[in-house]
């Protein structure tokens, strides 16, 4: 199953667990289930429409997600995905 | 989790503090790592990325998604957590900004240091608090190797437990 790793700020929206398993064959597969077992965590990383925020990134090993398929990139049994949060700031 | 003591040793400390410097006039940015319990954060490690914003670096930062997936796998490789993101203020106080608010997550403490004319000024931490989106400050102990430790509240570098800052949108 790929395997999707939960950012830090995000796991308190799935029980403290800093990973989730999912046998989905594409990102959005596996972010759907992902959210369908925690469904508060999906108001944080969806949209109004299901896709993915446009603040968030994804990652599949070392490779975003917009290089590749998007939210339809394929994953497999060895796959890691990576949900990343923006960070940014600065004075005023 | 509900403490607000950010306990920086003196190894991290000095990591971020020299970052800041180094970095001037531009911001510095970086994660920093520990553990936590009920009563504080310990922050054990702190570790520089690269300001990967484009344009005037003096006022603004940001940190790419491929620095803050290897921040993450960092963490769980070394089974540490992800307390937090610090960066710097040049010329500017510690306090968090608009502009840090926008961006800011849940959870994380956020470091800014003040560095004026290239010297270090004051420390500060922030997070985002849970009921609306507004931060509060939390109280942060650091130590630097040719400094007494000082804890601080405020910014001040010598008066303790003065009354957080809130900074809100």
């Amino acid at each position: 199953m790929a395997k999707i790793i939960i950012p830090t700020p995000l796991r308190k929206f799935t029980g403290g667990k800093s990973s989730f398993e999912s046998n989905g064959t594409t990102v959005q597969a596996v972010v759907d289930n992902l959210v369908a077992e925690n469904a508060t965590l999906g108001q944080q990383i969806l949209d109004n429409s299901g896709n993915i925020r446009s603040f968030i990134r994804v990652y599949v090993g070392d490779e975003d997600i917009n290089e590749l398929e998007g939210s339809e990139t394929a994953v497999n049994d060895s796959s890691v995905i990576s949900i990343v949060p923006a960070i940014a700031g600065g004075v005023n | 989790m509900t403490n607000q003591l950010l306990n920086i040793t003196e190894e991290a400390s000095t990591v971020m503090i020299e970052d800041a410097i180094n970095a001037f006039p531009n911001e510095c940015c970086g994660f920093f790592y520990g553990t936590e319990s009920e009563e504080e954060r310990i922050v054990t490690i702190a570790r520089p990325v690269l300001n990967s914003k484009e344009g005037d670096q003096r006022r603004r930062f940001e940190i790419s998604p491929f620095d803050y997936m290897k921040a993450e796998q960092f963490a769980l490789q070394n089974d540490l957590l992800l307390l937090g993101v610090y960066h710097s203020h040049p010329n500017h106080p510690s306090v968090a900004s608009i502009h840090d608010l926008a961006k800011a997550m849940p959870y994380f403490s956020y470091v800014i240091i003040s560095v004026m004319e290239g010297e270090f000024n004051t420390i500060q931490s922030w997070r985002l608090r849970e009921d609306i989106r507004e931060f509060r400050e939390e109280e942060v102990c650091w130590k630097l190797a040719n400094r007494s430790q000082e804890s601080e509240f405020g910014g001040s570098a010598t008066s303790s437990h003065s009354s957080p800052h809130r900074i809100h949108q």
